[in-house]
């Protein structure tokens, strides 16, 4: 059963320094399905034609697969309408996105943006370039010890001056899948956006923006199996509608003259210029790939045993420290340090093992700071991970350890 | 030793090493070797910040030569640390100016140590040609 997902996979039996490669770096980006790649190629070599503009027979090929992509995202997000689906290069494009053309309507000088401690640089950053340009402020939500958010502090943060929250709905280092659901009711109740990075949420939750109710809610595509270059914004219309155009050129325009230009309806108001059409159409074949591993029970089953079979090692390893510890909330994402071993040493040593992984600081600075570490070694399994690499870089790791010592 | 006869050392002791995991092996035993660093020296001057691993480098200069005393809170880059220092400690200004410090990448460690970003030591070997400058 989980050979037969791992097969879709050709990139996975590759060999590294003469042995097998045991990918475990899923959270910076996910291995492609051939069926992915087949889109891609399809794409290049039968549907190769700028979209929305001409009128041959190609350029109807391109648009049918980028707009088919489009109505695939909005059914998988459960989306009210196809308009409030705004294709970007990514969720960090999206973030600034909202940040810039949001900030622009919304944000005045004195107003307040909040964030949590545990964000990734993508969902901070924008908010502080933001704040700078508009002379706002931006709180940060903190998190327990245990990684968990400290909603209970969230009330308090709400002032009359805030505009919008940011918060990611799984933390790339802390692995813990946040109440999400919780905070945009808490912000509604004072009548308070919320913007969701969904980077990694998309990958191991279901998501129904609807259910959620959230404002805004941003992915990528590279993490979800699908092409780099590609990603997902997805916004409440009273908001897009609300926002100013974020960049201009072709496409987003209704009509241009020098005397006036207006600007198109949604979701071309906000995608400028020649969008990534081979690239996009790569997203259906993505999305059917994670309904298919979400409806299969061996995988299902696998993802289970692995997370428990990590978390009780890491947990029960006198060496480790393991951060974001709750396992009701725990997605088969583990960062930790080891006592007296540096993160980059272990990586180095892994990796001539054939284990990829990832070491350092994660895109989440601030979140380092508030764990007091200077960088962590982080393992995240994808559903084409088997038991056996993860009882392998359980074995590994305290071989590497041991070579510290 | 002349500069250069220091560098074929460290090529030959490395090239006994053929498996990686030796090679880590011999690097975490020089680094464990590495002359103490005092804490009071770790400044933020002396701070070389990469993403990973911290270094920290300090210079002296006798007699128009250069001596340094470096440490690292990663092993494996105090190992190569060490290797750096045996190679380059005692060598006048000119010389290190004028060195490619392509011995790094002929026993293979340069791409190894981060093929995707700055390091540590591309950092470190980028301030030993500063100070040497």
């Amino acid at each position: 059963m989980l050979e037969q997902i791992r097969q879709q996979f050709p990139a996975l039996s590759a060999q590294v320094y003469g042995k097998p490669l045991v990918y475990l770096d899923n959270a910076a980006t996910a291995m492609r399905p051939q069926s992915v790649v087949e889109t891609w190629t399809q794409s290049v070599l039968s549907g190769n034609a700028n979209i929305h503009r001409a009128v041959h027979y190609l350029a109807g090929v391109a648009t049918e697969a980028y707009e088919g992509a489009r109505d695939c995202v909005q059914a998988f997000i459960n989306a009210p309408s196809r308009e409030e689906i705004v294709f970007t290069s990514g969720a960090t494009a999206a973030v600034n996105l909202v940040a810039s053309s949001f900030g622009e309507a919304f944000i005045h000088e004195g107003d307040e943006v909040v964030v949590s401690a545990a964000e990734h640089h993508s969902n901070i950053v924008p908010w502080q370039l933001l704040c700078e340009r508009k002379k706002a402020v931006l709180k940060v939500m903190d998190i327990h010890d245990d990684g968990e958010l400290a909603v209970e502090q969230l009330e308090s943060l709400l002032s009359p001056r805030t505009k919008i929250v940011a918060i990611s709905h799984i933390s790339n280092v802390l692995g813990l899948v946040n109440p999400v659901k919780e905070i945009v009711r808490i912000c509604h109740t004072k009548g308070v956006p919320v913007l969701v990075d969904g980077a990694q949420g998309i990958v191991h939750e279901p998501v129904d923006v609807q259910a959620l109710d959230c404002d805004f809610y941003v992915f990528s595509g590279h993490k979800l199996y699908a092409a780099t270059g590609t990603g997902v914004l997805y916004g409440k219309r009273k908001w897009l509608d609300a926002m100013p155009p974020y960049m201009g050129g072709g496409e987003m325009i209704k009509s241009v003259s020098f005397a006036k230009t207006t600007y198109a309806p949604l979701p071309e108001k906000f995608e400028a210029g020649t969008q990534n059409f081979n690239g996009a159409p790569t997203l259906v074949p993505a999305i059917r790939f994670v309904q298919e591993a979400r409806a299969n029970a061996s995988v299902q089953k696998e993802q289970a045993a692995i997370t428990e079979y990590i978390y009780t090692k890491l947990i029960e390893d006198e060496r480790i420290t393991l951060y974001g510890t709750p396992f009701a909330h725990k997605i088969p994402l583990f960062s930790f340090a080891v006592k007296n071993a540096h993160h980059e040493d272990l990586a180095l040593i892994l990796d001539k093992m054939g284990i990829a992984l990832r070491s350092g600081q994660m895109c989440a600075e601030p979140l380092m700071d508030r764990l007091g570490v200077t960088g962590l070694l982080r393992a995240s399994f994808g559903p084409y991970n088997t038991l056996a690499e993860a009882e392998y870089f359980i074995k590994s790791l305290d071989r590497a350890i041991n070579m510290l010592m | 030793m002349s500069l250069e006869e220091k560098k074929q050392q460290v090529v030959e002791d490395f090239s006994v090493y053929d498996e990686w995991l030796d090679k880590y092996e011999y690097l975490i035993e020089l680094g464990k070797g590495l002359e103490a660093f005092p804490e009071e020296k770790k400044t933020e001057e002396r701070l070389i910040k990469g993403c990973q691993s911290r270094v920290w480098l300090d210079s002296e200069e006798r007699d128009g030569r250069l001596y340094f005393t470096a440490d690292s809170d990663a092993i494996i880059t105090k190992g190569v640390i060490s290797l750096l220092i045996s190679v380059y400690s005692g060598c006048t200004k000119q010389e290190i100016a004028a060195d490619d410090f392509g011995f790094v990448a002929e026993i293979g460690l340069k791409d190894n140590l981060s093929p995707t970003r700055a390091n540590g030591l591309v950092s470190m070997i980028e301030r030993i040609k500063e100070m040497a400058g």
